[in-house]
C-alpha cells in the first residue's frame, strides 16, 4: 500500500473540472485508489465520490493506493494535483 | 360547420406568436417502485446492465441532436448524465447492493439515486447542488427502462405539433425537433427557463394553464396565442378559419418587414433611429446581420466566462471580440464588460453567496474589486478595437467615481500595451449602461464622463419598481412601461442630448414594437433588441412622425399605470 498527503492549492478546490481530471487520472491505474479527507474515504475513480468530499483550497487530502501499480498511481495523482489540475 | 364548441383556456403568454397544431402530450412518468426479494442476483444484475446500456444509447443520441441544434453548451447537460452511468459510486454501488441485499434492481436503483441526490443537494456549492437534479433525471430514466417503458420519445413530435406538458425543463425543450407549432404547460411563468428557450427558438408558448390543461387529449386541435396567453381547444371551423387568416396576415407582415430589414429605419420626418442587435455569443452574429442589424447594441460577454471552466485568457477574449468587430465591418459594436456576480454564478470563481444578489457585489463593482480579471478583459478589448468600431460599456454604474476609476484602468491598460509594443484601438467610445435608478437620476453628471449611454430596462425596471419578475407573487408589478421607468428614460435622454452624446436602449422594452413610437418620442436614438424583432421594429419606426411621437410620449408620462401607458401606446398619435 502506498499513500501520500497533500494540501490542495488550486483556487476552486476539487470542483467540477479538477475533480473530473483527477478521476480520469485515477482510472488509468489498475490499483484501487482512495481519497481521504478528514477521515472520509472515497473511491478516486468515482466522480460522485470525489465530489462528495467537497474539497476546497487549503484542505489536506490523502491519496492511498493498493495494487500492482500503487506507487505509480500515487505519484501520478500527486503530480497532477501539484500541477494545479489544469 | 361542425357543432362542437370551442373551449377557451387562459394562461400566461410567454413567447409571442399565433399557431395552430395537434396536441402531443409530453408525459414524464415516474414508475411506482416496489421492493421485491430475488434469488438470481446474476440475472438481476444483467437487467440493470441492460437498462444502463439502453440509457447510454438514448443519452448519446440526445447529446448529438442537442449539440447540432442548440450548441455544445446545451448539450453538455447530457455529458453529466452519461458520466453518472459510468460512476462506480452510482451504478457500481447498485450492482454491489444487488449482490448483498438480494433485492430487485428497481428498488436498489431508487434507493441509490435518492442517496446520491441528497448527498449532492447537501454540498455547499450551487454547481454540485444542480447535479442533484441531473442524477434524479438519470435515475428516472433507469427506472423507466427497468419497467420496460420508454421515456418520452421526442421523435413523436412532428412539424406542427403543439407540445402539451405539466411542466417543461430546459433539457426537454432542448430536444424539440424543428417545426414545433407551440408549447403549452400547466405550470411555469413568463420568466421560467422554458419560456426563455421558447422565445429563443421562436416557438409561441402559453404557460400556467393550470389543471384545465388535463382536458387536452393527444391529437386535439389547438390554437395557441403566445402573445395574449390563451388556447382554443378543438376550435369550430369558423374559429379555426379566422385564426388561419390572422396567421397568414401576420406572416405577410413579417415577410414584408423582412424584405425591408436591410434598409435604414427613418421616421416620416427624416429622423434616423439606429436599430442594433443584442448578442450573447458568436453564434448570434449571422442571425443579427440577416435581420438587418446596423450594429451591436449589447454584446454580453458573460458566455466567455460561463462556457469556460477557467477565467478566459486575454488571447481567448481578444479572438472573440475581434471576430464580432470584423463581422460588423466598421459598424458600431457595443461590448459590455463582465456582468457577473449576484445571481450569475461562475463555478470556478467561488463567489460568496449573498443575501440579496441583485443589490450585491456584481458587474462593475465586482470588476473594480478584481482588477486583474477586469484588466485582462480591457486589454483584450483594446487590442480587438483595432479591427472595428468598438464601444466599451460598463454595466451597473451607480456613481461618477466608478466611471472615472474604470476609465483610469482602461488608460493604464493602454499604456501597458504600448510599452509592450502592442497595437491598440486608436478610437473607441466609452459609455455606461443606465440600469440603476441612481444613474438615471444623475445622468447629467455621468454624461460628462462618457461618450454614450444605453438604458438597460430589465434591471432599471426591477430596481425602480422594487419588483423581482422572477417572483410570481410580484411579477405582475414588473412592467417596463410603468411611467416611473419611462420618466427615468426621458430624464436620461434629456441629459444625453444636453451633453451631446447618444442615448440608446438595450433592454427588452426596446424590442417591443408596440412601444416603438413612445420610445422614439422619449428621445432614444438607438434601440437594440434580439435579432428576430428587428425587421418589425424598423417597420414601426418608418411609420412614426417624431413630433407626434414626442407628444405621445409626453402624454404617456402622465398616465397612472403601465396598462394605461400601453393603451395610449397602442392607439398611437
Amino acid at each position: 500500500m502506498q499513500e501520500t498527503t497533500i494540501v490542495i492549492q488550486n483556487e476552486s478546490g476539487l470542483h467540477a473540472r479538477p475533480a473530473a481530471l483527477l478521476v480520469q487520472e485515477a482510472g488509468k491505474y489498475e490499483s484501487q485508489v482512495q481519497l481521504i479527507k478528514a477521515g472520509k474515504q472515497v473511491d478516486a475513480k468515482s466522480l460522485l465520490g470525489v465530489m462528495s468530499l467537497s474539497v476546497r483550497k487549503g484542505d489536506e487530502i490523502t491519496i492511498r493506493a493498493e495494487g500492482n501499480d500503487a506507487e505509480a498511481a500515487v505519484n501520478g495523482l500527486r503530480s497532477l494535483i501539484e500541477s494545479g489540475l489544469e | 360547420m361542425t357543432m362542437t364548441t370551442t373551449v377557451r383556456l387562459n394562461g400566461v403568454g410567454a413567447a409571442p406568436g399565433l399557431a395552430i397544431g395537434q396536441a402531443v402530450w409530453w408525459r414524464k412518468e415516474r414508475p411506482v417502485v416496489e421492493t421485491r426479494s430475488i434469488s438470481d442476483t446474476e440475472q438481476e444484475t444483467r437487467r440493470l446492465e441492460q437498462a444502463v446500456s439502453q440509457a447510454k444509447e438514448q443519452l448519446s443520441r440526445l447529446r448529438e441532436v442537442t449539440a447540432e441544434r442548440m450548441g455544445e453548451g446545451e448539450a453538455g447537460i447530457f455529458d453529466a448524465h452519461l458520466s453518472f452511468l459510468d460512476d462506480p459510486a452510482y451504478v457500481g454501488e447498485m450492482k454491489n447492493r444487488i449482490q448483498q441485499q438480494k433485492k430487485n434492481a428497481e428498488s436498489i436503483c431508487s434507493a441509490v439515486t435518492d442517496e446520491m441526490s441528497q448527498m449532492l443537494a447537501s454540498l455547499p456549492d450551487e454547481y454540485m447542488q444542480a447535479r442533484a437534479d441531473d442524477i434524479r433525471d438519470v435515475g428516472d430514466r433507469l427506472l423507466l427502462l427497468l419497467s420496460g417503458k420508454q421515456p418520452f420519445d421526442p421523435s413523436l413530435l412532428q412539424p406542427g405539433s403543439v407540445v402539451v406538458a405539466e411542466e417543461l425543463a430546459p433539457s426537454d425543450t432542448a430536444q424539440f425537433p424543428p417545426g414545433i407549432a407551440a408549447m403549452i404547460t400547466a405550470r411555469g411563468s413568463k420568466t421560467a427557463h422554458a419560456a426563455i428557450m421558447a422565445r429563443t427558438l421562436g416557438i409561441p408558448a402559453v404557460l400556467g394553464l393550470g389543471k384545465a390543461i388535463e382536458q387536452v387529449q393527444d391529437g386535439d386541435t389547438i390554437i395557441a396565442d403566445g402573445e395574449a396567453g390563451w388556447i382554443d381547444l378543438n376550435p369550430d371551423a369558423e374559429t379555426q378559419a379566422k385564426a388561419e387568416k390572422e396567421m397568414k396576415r401576420q406572416q405577410e407582415l413579417r415577410d414584408q418587414a423582412l424584405q425591408k430589414a436591410g434598409e435604414d429605419a427613418v421616421t416620416q420626418d427624416g429622423k434616423r433611429i439606429q436599430i442594433f442587435a443584442n448578442i450573447g455569443s458568436l453564434n448570434d452574429v449571422e442571425t443579427a446581420l440577416n435581420n438587418g442589424a446596423e450594429g451591436v447594441g449589447l454584446f454580453r460577454t458573460e458566455f466567455l466566462y460561463l462556457e469556460n471552466d477557467h477565467w478566459p485568457t486575454e488571447e481567448e477574449q481578444y479572438q472573440t471580440y475581434r471576430k464580432v468587430l470584423e463581422a460588423f465591418d466598421g459598424r458600431p459594436v457595443i461590448i459590455r464588460t463582465l456582468d457577473i456576480g449576484g445571481d450569475k454564478d461562475l463555478p470556478y470563481a467561488e463567489l460568496p453567496k449573498e443575501e440579496n444578489p441583485f443589490l450585491g457585489h456584481r458587474a462593475i463593482r465586482f470588476c473594480l474589486a478584481n482588477k486583474d480579471i477586469f484588466k485582462t478583459q480591457l486589454r483584450a478589448l483594446l487590442r480587438a478595437g483595432v479591427y472595428g468600431d468598438l464601444w466599451i460599456m460598463f454595466p451597473m454604474v451607480e456613481n461618477v467615481s466608478e466611471v472615472k476609476e474604470a476609465k483610469a484602468l482602461l488608460e493604464e491598460c493602454r499604456q501597458e500595451l504600448h510599452k509592450e509594443g502592442v497595437q491598440t484601438a486608436e478610437q473607441l467610445k466609452v459609455g455606461i449602461m443606465v440600469e440603476v435608478p441612481a444613474a438615471a437620476v444623475t445622468a447629467d453628471l455621468l454624461a460628462k464622463e462618457v461618450d454614450f449611454m444605453s438604458i438597460g430596462t430589465n434591471d432599471l425596471t426591477q430596481y425602480t419598481l422594487a419588483a423581482d419578475r422572477g417572483n410570481e407573487a410580484v411579477a405582475h408589478l414588473y412592467d417596463a412601461a410603468h411611467p416611473a421607468v419611462l420618466r427615468l428614460v426621458r430624464q436620461t435622454c434629456d441629459a444625453g442630448q444636453k451633453a451631446g452624446i447618444p442615448v440608446g436602449m438595450c433592454g427588452e422594452l426596446a424590442g417591443d414594437p408596440k412601444m416603438t413610437e413612445v420610445l422614439v418620442g422619449l428621445g432614444l436614438v438607438e434601440l437594440s433588441m434580439s435579432a428576430g424583432t428587428i425587421p418589425e421594429v424598423k417597420e414601426q419606426v418608418r411609420g412614426v412622425n417624431s413630433t407626434d411621437a414626442r407628444e405621445l410620449a409626453d402624454h404617456a408620462l402622465t398616465r397612472e399605470n403601465p396598462d394605461e401607458v400601453r393603451t395610449v401606446a397602442a392607439k398611437g398619435k
